[in-house]
């Protein structure tokens, strides 16, 4: 056999050998006691030829319903939106995706005025200050984010409201056990917005932050102004979840009070990729930087005087503090970061506002086509591309049958909410064609009256 | 550009009215956005984003990509990074549509070939690891070490004791281990190398105790050293009632020769990006899987891919002492995909080889280049290797010179100034991907170094002479931090 990605050949092994004085590789591997070697080959698949491992890959990906065979109105989290040609060609450049966290600047700036640009954007977006050069997802995000509120401000309750994204809550609950945080939810009322009444009730002097998703899981848009004072009355930090792309319209978070935006950059530019990786975005004020996670980027100047980027304010970082570092994130999504860079340029000031403004507008009329044939939608509150119609058969049943008309249902809510059974998230994105709208409008009529 | 003149901002480009994007016309009746959001919620100012035309976009990520210097672009030996070659073909493959175009969230019947890859992958990095289970849901080596010491301490708890909060760690540990402790709410206890540069056997000895919840060890270690000890040090920590946690960062040393379930390590994680060749990314995204003997299974993040009787894949959430999520959806999917196709392509003899090149490797050039550097801890070394620039130091020429000297000679320098206990240290990892040739061009590069420190020691002070920029002024940046564009 034959490998490709290893150079060495006999004659190169044995001047090698030769010039480290031993007789064979073996003698390399000496000080790994005979006890803990391994006494035959590892019990693995042999190895695949470059046309026998694209036909096996194919045919595993050739198993799965995807974007390209099915008509997508499946969001909860992970969108289906487009993504300009130039993206891929531009990552594809193998001093991107082949270099690693920018340690020496003077090779590295091209990676570091990315990232730098892309801070800039994510700022610009949410309306923050700063932002730093990218987190694992969303969820994570979320999660440091609660983290570091309670680092911030000395106190370890943290609320975090019911309509913000389950996996985004699993995970805070990791982080919060990890460091003796507690935890308390807040509900959601008759609107499908989280409950004023209720945060009042719950929150109180020892609350480090309030947590809440703008437009939240269920689609709804929160009306962030309405809890501002709420959360700064009891000097908790206000840490705002967000789908970027919605921030086309939305007014910014940091507008409306939020101290912390947290969110995922996939609508920009990433693909759903069954998961990941995506990109989690973090921004906040100027106040709060020195306590931010992850990787942050700064201009500055070299010894002539030229512009520059480095790595900046690494004395929060792991590899500087060690145990008292503000998170123990290293490596990060730099390369979907990038990707979501390059989409925000090719999109530009203008065709995020047309985007944000064309899922709006879709989705809008998706309900309005759902509703006119007499499918509930259930809640009354304001949203952006997505929304929750009542069934009246179980979502499991009906996503199997829009699956045979070839459409990829939406998010069947009772998996995460018992009082939601039967009830459907739809996500209407840009992509989206009115015909396909109707056509699922008219499966969803025929399946339900059935 | 010539390489002299500052790059601009893709701000500073910017000219209202150029798109470089093109949207279907909206073909739905539009209604007034004044009567689907009230008005204090519908934004006022736009946020400032480039206005560039296709192909001035086109041109700036390139010419930014040109100021940028990756494995495709030459020699990288970055220390425990492992800077191996990424496969083309991996990329193509993890753009499959039936990968990249699919939503975790479709029925699992639906994505039988992504679950199957998945279980696949999940049962083939516990052969490899010698590990029974393995959750593919970190997105990071330093995720995949908190979730493992997250496992770690609900064992401990289970069986009552949650008194157990240290965390052992050598002094030549990379710094995401006391890190991972601390965000798992635990303490660190560190313990020092002994002139060996493996771990001090009393040392850990003496740390052992009732409170002991877990000892952390990087395997070939940071030294690039084999703790040969380990099945001695695996004894002392499991009889005091803790675990072993393996940081998987130097497994490329190992493959096919020594697993660490073997060595009696309980928990691993493996950096994906780095052995089973990810890519890096610019800095991300990695993935970090955790494999786990039987005892902690039961604590693995949910869900886990499983198989039932008919062969069909599914998620198993059935978990009822998983220690709970540790990253929205599946894990970074994309890297995984690539990680397999790495290990489909290599298969059991490819792997081996891996590693034993990679070790021929770097003994070969520490034995060379030990002729000019000083060599602190001098035996065979594994996948990476140190050496300490403290004869140059004598000459007022720092490490840090010698760093940004070679990139005068289209290299990236090794890992510098880590592990932490030897003084000027470069941190030196070839791979096994690169020739003889590279390699032996480097070591004369480096051998030329060292007589200029002797000879003319001011072209290594005042380097790098040829990148773009010189040398930046990192302490102002971090005292006025400037961390986005403002117009002016």
């Amino acid at each position: 056999m034959k490998y490709r990605y290893l150079p060495q050949t006999d004659q190169d092994k044995r001047e090698m050998l030769e010039t480290l004085g031993i007789s064979s590789i073996e003698e390399l591997f000496a000080d790994i006691p005979e006890e803990v070697r391994s006494k035959g080959p590892i019990q693995i698949p042999e190895a695949l030829s470059e046309p026998e491992l694209v036909k096996y890959f194919t045919g595993l990906s050739n198993k799965n319903v995807n974007f390209s065979t099915h008509v997508n109105f499946l969001g909860a989290g992970v969108y289906q939106h487009y993504i300009p040609s130039t993206v891929n060609h531009m990552l594809l450049r193998g001093e991107f995706f082949t270099a690693y966290t920018p340690y020496q600047p003077e090779i590295s700036q091209g990676e570091l005025q990315a990232i730098f640009e892309y801070q800039t954007m994510v700022s610009e977006l949410t309306g923050m200050e700063v932002a730093n050069s990218s987190m694992y997802d969303g969820a994570t995000s979320l999660a440091e984010a609660a983290m570091m509120a309670s680092g911030q401000t000395g106190k370890k309750k943290v609320i975090v409201s019911r309509a913000v994204h389950p996996e985004s809550r699993a995970v805070l609950k990791s982080y919060a056990y990890g460091q003796g945080v507690e935890l308390v939810e807040v509900g959601i009322n008759s609107e499908g917005v989280t409950d004023p009444a209720a945060l009042e009730a719950i929150i109180d002097d020892s609350t480090a932050a309030v947590i809440l998703q703008y437009p939240n899981f269920l689609g709804n848009v929160e009306d962030l102004a309405t809890f501002e004072p709420i959360v700064h009355g009891n000097s908790a930090l206000m840490v705002v979840s967000s789908n970027p792309l919605a921030l086309g319209v939305l007014e910014a978070p940091g507008k409306l009070g939020a101290d912390i935006v947290v969110g995922d950059m996939q609508p920009f530019g990433i693909p759903a990729s069954f998961g990941g990786p995506h990109c989690g975005y973090f921004a906040t004020t100027t106040k709060l930087m020195r306590k931010m996670p992850g990787r942050i980027v700064g201009q500055t100047k070299d010894e002539n005087g030229k512009r520059g980027f480095v790595l900046t304010l690494q004395a929060r970082e792991q590899h500087i503090r060690r145990e008292k570092a503000t998170s123990n994130i290293c490596s990060n999504q730099a390369l979907l970061a990038l990707a979501a860079s390059i989409t925000l340029t090719a999109l530009g000031k203008q065709g995020v506002q047309e985007m944000a403004m064309i899922n709006l507008q879709k989705a809008h009329y998706a309900k309005q086509a759902l509703q006119a044939k007499g499918l509930e939608i259930v809640y009354s509150a304001p949203s952006f591309n997505e929304f929750v119609v009542k069934l009246s058969k179980p979502v499991a049943d009906v996503n199997k049958q829009l699956l045979n008309a070839g459409i990829i249902g939406g998010y069947d809510l009772g998996l995460d909410y018992p009082e939601l059974a039967g009830h459907t998230l739809l996500a209407v994105t840009e992509l989206r064609t009115k015909e396909e709208i109707d056509t699922l409008v008219q499966e969803l009529e025929a399946i339900t009256r059935a | 550009m010539r390489n002299d003149q500052e790059k601009a901002l893709i701000f500073e480009m910017s000219k209202p009215g150029r798109v470089a994007y093109n949207l279907p016309e909206l073909d739905v009746p539009e209604v007034d956005v004044a009567s689907l959001l009230p008005k204090h919620l519908i934004r006022e100012t736009p946020a400032e984003l480039p206005e560039v035309s296709e192909l001035q976009l086109v041109r700036h990520y390139t010419e930014l990509s040109r100021r940028n210097h990756g494995v495709d672009n030459g020699f990288y030996p970055l220390g425990s990074c492992t800077m191996k070659y990424n496969p083309k073909i991996n990329e193509d493959i993890a753009r499959y549509p039936g990968f990249a175009q699919t939503h975790p969230y479709q029925p699992e019947e639906t994505v039988q070939g992504a679950l199957e890859l998945l279980y696949n992958l999940q049962e083939e990095l516990a052969e490899i690891t010698g590990m029974d289970s393995v959750t593919l849901q970190p997105a990071a080596g330093a995720a995949g070490e908190w979730t493992g010491l997250m496992m770690i301490r609900a064992y401990h708890e289970s069986r009552g004791e949650g008194h157990r909060t240290k965390v052992i760690v050598p002094n030549s540990a990379h710094g995401t281990n006391p890190a991972s402790a601390a965000v798992a709410g635990l303490e660190t206890v560190t313990i020092p190398s002994d002139e060996r540069g493996l771990v001090d056997i009393q040392a850990l000895r003496d740390a052992v105790g009732s409170d002991t919840a877990a000892l952390m060890l990087t395997n070939p270690n940071t030294l690039g050293l084999f703790e040969e000890d380990i099945v001695e040090m695996a004894q002392i920590v499991h009889e005091a009632g803790g675990l072993l946690y393996y940081d998987g960062a130097n497994a490329n040393a190992i493959l096919g020769i020594a697993r660490p379930g073997d060595m009696g390590f309980d928990v691993v994680h493996l950096n994906l990006h780095k052995t089973f060749t990810g890519p890096h990314g610019g800095g991300g995204p990695g993935a970090g899987p955790v494999g786990v003997k039987k005892i902690l299974e039961p604590f693995l993040p949910k869900p886990i891919v499983a198989k039932n009787a008919e062969g069909m894949f599914y998620w198993d959430n059935d978990r009822p002492q998983s220690m709970g999520r540790v990253k929205g959806y599946n894990g970074n999917f994309g890297i995984l995909v690539r990680a397999y196709s790495y290990i489909r392509t290599m298969g059991p003899e490819g792997l081996l080889q891996v590693s034993q090149n990679a070790v021929l490797n770097a003994n070969y050039m520490m034995r060379r280049l030990a002729t000019a550097y000083q060599l602190p801890y001098d035996r065979v070394c594994k996948h990476e290797f140190v050496l300490s620039g403290v004869l140059q130091k004598k000459l007022g020429v720092r490490t840090l010179d010698i760093a940004k000297r070679l990139l005068d000679f289209g290299y990236h320098p090794p890992t510098i100034y880590f592990p932490l206990i030897v003084d000027e240290c470069m941190m030196i990892e070839p791979t096994e991907t690169e020739t003889k040739e590279t390699l032996d061009e480097f070591i004369d590069v480096m051998l030329q170094i060292a007589r200029e420190c002797e000879e003319n020691p001011e072209i290594v002070q005042e380097a790098p002479h040829t990148t773009v920029v010189k040398r930046l002024d990192e302490a102002t940046a971090a005292r006025k931090p400037v961390l986005r564009y403002q117009a002016q």
